[in-house]
């Protein structure tokens, strides 16, 4: 298993690499001038060009992507075109918010979606299966942004339960910071929740049908332990890959939900980044988000043998 | 007690059960009276007011640096930093001199060599700064408080260029930061201002902070916008960005903010019906709306083509599609520069009156040569203003049988577009909109959409010297009737050249919740008398 780790570590590298070329080139063939945006609109001609020298714009292709992968290499992101602060600062500034974000949604939506699924499964083709499967489409169709627009106005305006918008580190105080985390967590978990309550019901009703539930049942072992220990640990190989997948899926959510609740996390720093051509700070946070997703894999792949023992790597 | 706070006290008790005692920071009645959260117009990304010229940036840098003079709200330069001055009877020479009880936030005095750096860095970036460099013999600091520029050639506007509000102003920094080049970021932000800069709370793209600078010695002068006595009624201000209008909206009612600079017009509705907000005009120099075309190019290089395009162009059409139904938002703007101010002028402007003549328009762009070619209109998405303006302009030339190729893309691209002079189909482009704040359209000076002087001239590069000839008589004029007669000749001149097309004067609003008062209108948000009650 050991090995098997370091191996995935080690076969992230050319992953990281292709990334970084991809994501370098990209950027320089998209279209804008930072340089334009950060001289305002009344700068003539010649003070964008001289801000775009000074910023090393200028330089061939070449040039540019050697001195940042020469960077990279030596672990510095690079700095920031606009704010003039190191790219790894404006990450550690944003990390915190963006994964509170990310755990609360991921243990609601784990608490509430696999619990759901489990339930529609047993009771297939009744109206509860149908009222969850009806959630669950509802949680699929409606975006982010409505979701969260409407949480605001009940909880927060009309009922003034939970604050509209920001966001308060842990180190102010457990409340704080979990008021602030409600109402977001809620409107990007309503697909992801739909997603794993769908998974888990498919994966669940295939599990029930098996030969070894029914000799549980002869046994005479209560519901909840086929269903909880014997049926939801043999289905779990699917609803944990999908999980593993909806880590993406929130990446791309949180760009819309940090911006509807003012959270200032990773997802806004990167909009931010893109309207701008901040191309540092876009290239860092790519980077870092790819290596992220690449380690929720091997996370998944580890969990796997967990789940299923028959799984060896 | 409300709700939230028997929610909070639950869920505090639960949590300190749970985890063994986190805290809850504590904020008095008082604290939270002297401190105001304010949502600006933008994020304040970098904090260099010489090398960003973004209007988010001199609003903040008002806070932090003090400048030499000021601008009141009649328009005129007072003084700021400066205690007298002095210019010699063939007006070659002025000699300023500091006021006592200038001090910098690291607690130097403001010394007449920091004066010297700081205006040398900003002769590099603005236009009147630049104007005055290529005339200057001399600038030296005669002792700790006085210094002296030496020219080669009049320059009445000097304190005007000192004290006018448009970006880059004359904010005064200590030498050592002065000193950085004018197109390299500074690090430190250091003012004497009657704020400082928080930096260590600063989170680009989320909050920047201020807190009282308790060493600032205010003048005596009542305050008015940017000139008199700049009395710090609160101890701190965050400036706390809120990308989504609606958000914003439901964080001012719910009492999260204290002060919305600029609430979207089709929000203010809900926010003058909430009894604890107060909405009024922002600024009342507004702004104005730009469709600017490419003067190198076929079809806009011919002026007949353009001056089918004001021919045919409702501003009516353009200001309903940027503030909606309030009228009280908008009025027709025959003219270049700021209604209400003293140098405004229709002369030329009856092109834009009346009408309009879809079928005059049609012949002159015939005459013009245009063979249906398609026009290239970039147009940003992500600007509202600019995205009006364009689906207005789309539609317009339509109708005057134009091909109109619509470029949907972002500011960023329209950025990078409009500074290439190539034509549409190698990059470049035939026209693109946006807007100038009527502050910086009083006059002249800073007004570089004005300018006709070809290449070096602002985008669409215009050659007119009839302009160019006015605005020299401007800037040379003894008093104000000439410089009212030289400007209604610029605009003359400007509108039958077509320097750019105006669509419309607008204003916007600002909200603020009623325990907060002490707001004034005017062309930035100013804190100063600025008080709030918990």
């Amino acid at each position: 298993m050991v090995s098997y780790i370091l191996r995935r570590v080690l076969a992230t590298m050319p992953v990281m690499a292709i990334v970084a070329f991809f994501v370098f080139s990209l950027l320089y063939i998209a279209p804008g001038d930072p340089a334009a945006v950060i001289a305002g609109d009344q700068a003539s001609p010649a003070d964008v060009e001289r801000i775009r020298q000074s910023l090393g714009l200028d330089q061939p292709f070449l040039v540019q992507f050697w001195t940042w992968l020469w960077r990279i290499l030596h672990g510095d992101l690079g700095t920031s075109i606009f704010t003039n602060l190191p790219v790894s600062a404006l990450i550690a500034q944003r990390i915190e918010p963006t994964l509170s974000l990310m755990t609360i949604t991921l243990v609601l939506t784990i608490v509430i979606a696999v619990p759901l699924g489990v339930v529609a499964a047993w009771k297939a083709g009744s109206w509860i299966d149908r009222a969850i499967m009806t959630f669950a489409v509802f949680g699929f169709s409606l975006p982010v942004f409505v979701v969260g627009y409407v949480l605001a106005y009940v909880f927060a305006l009309e009922l003034e339960w939970l604050p509209v918008q920001g966001y308060k580190p842990l180190s102010a105080g457990f409340w704080p910071w979990l008021e602030n985390l409600i109402l977001p967590a809620i409107a990007l978990g309503c697909v992801y929740i739909a997603l794993i309550a769908r998974i888990t019901r498919a994966s669940m009703l295939e599990v029930l049908q098996q030969d070894y539930i029914r000799t549980a049942r002869a046994k005479g072992l209560g519901q909840r332990s086929i269903l909880f220990v014997h049926a939801l640990k043999n289905a779990a190989v699917p609803i944990v890959t999908v999980i593993g997948i909806g880590i993406a899926l929130l990446i791309g959510g949180a760009v819309v939900t940090e911006s509807v609740f003012a959270i200032p996390g990773l997802g806004r720093l990167t909009v931010d980044a893109i309207l701008r051509r901040d191309y540092p700070v876009i290239q860092g946070i790519v980077l870092m988000f790819s290596f992220l997703y690449t380690l929720v894999n091997l996370m998944v792949d580890v969990t796997y043998t967990l789940v299923d023992p028959r799984i060896r790597y | 007690m409300d709700r939230r706070t028997v929610l909070k006290g639950l869920a505090g008790a639960g949590s300190l059960a749970a985890t063994g005692g986190l805290s809850m920071p504590a904020l008095s009645q008082n604290a939270a009276a002297r401190t105001l959260r304010f949502v600006p117009q933008a994020d304040l990304a970098n904090f260099d007011p010489i090398w960003g010229t973004q209007y988010v940036v001199r609003n903040a840098a008002a806070l932090v640096w003090d400048t030499l003079y000021g601008i009141d709200a009649n328009l005129q330069p007072k003084r700021q930093m400066v205690e007298s001055e002095e210019v010699s009877s063939d007006g070659l020479t002025w000699t300023f001199r500091l006021r006592d009880g200038l001090k910098f936030h690291d607690g130097e005095k403001v010394l007449a060599k920091d004066v010297v750096a700081s205006l040398t860095r900003w002769s590099f970036r603005d236009p009147m700064g630049i104007g005055i460099k290529a005339i200057q013999s001399d600038l030296v600091a005669v002792d700790d408080k006085t210094f002296k520029w030496t020219l080669t050639k009049p320059y009445p506007k000097m304190l005007l260029a000192l004290g006018k509000n448009n970006a880059p102003c004359t904010f005064i920094m200590p030498e050592r930061i002065a000193k950085t080049d004018p197109f390299k970021q500074i690090t430190e932000y250091v003012g004497s201002g009657p704020m400082k800069f928080v930096r260590s709370e600063w989170v680009p793209g989320a909050k920047s902070v201020f807190e009282k600078f308790t060493d600032y010695v205010p003048r005596q002068e009542k305050a008015s916008w940017l000139a008199g006595g700049k009395q710090m009624l609160i101890d701190r201000i965050e400036w706390v960005v809120i990308p989504d209008p609606a958000t914003a909206a439901a964080a001012l009612q719910n009492g999260e903010i204290d002060w919305w600079e600029n609430p979207i017009a089709d929000l203010v509705p809900v926010l003058k019906k909430n009894r604890n907000i107060a909405v009024d005009i922002a600024d009342p120099l507004g702004n104005i709306g730009v469709f600017r075309m490419n003067h190198l190019h076929p079809p806009f290089n011919d002026v007949k083509a353009r001056r089918a395009v004001l021919t045919a162009l409702n501003q009516e059409d353009y200001m309903r599609a940027i503030v909606g139904d309030d009228n009280a938002l908008w009025k027709p703007l025959p003219g270049f520069f700021t209604p209400g101010t003293p140098l405004y002028s229709e002369d030329g402007g009856d092109i834009l009156k009346g009408k309009r003549d879809f079928a005059a328009a049609k012949k002159l762009l015939a005459e013009s040569g245009y063979t249906n070619q398609p026009v290239s209109c970039i147009v940003a998405q992500d600007q509202p203003i600019t995205k009006a303006q364009g689906d207005v302009t789309a539609d317009l030339l339509k109708q005057m049988g134009m091909n109109v190729d619509f470029v949907a893309t972002d500011w960023g691209t329209v950025g990078s577009r409009r500074a290439q002079k190539a034509p549409a189909g190698q990059g470049g482009w035939e026209m693109f909109h946006t807007w100038h704040a009527g502050a910086d359209c009083l006059s002249p000076a800073g007004y570089a959409g004005i300018r006709g002087n070809g290449d070096k001239s602002w985008w669409g590069w215009p050659t007119s010297e009839a302009v160019e000839k006015e605005v020299t008589a401007w800037f040379d004029a003894k008093n104000l009737d000439e410089e009212k007669a030289a400007v209604a000749r610029l605009n003359k001149a400007a509108m039958e050249d077509v320097i750019y097309a105006p669509t419309g004067f607008f204003l916007s609003y600002t909200a603020w919740r009623k325990n907060v008062s002490g707001i004034v209108k005017g062309p930035l948000p100013f804190f100063w008398d600025v008080t709030k009650t918990a």
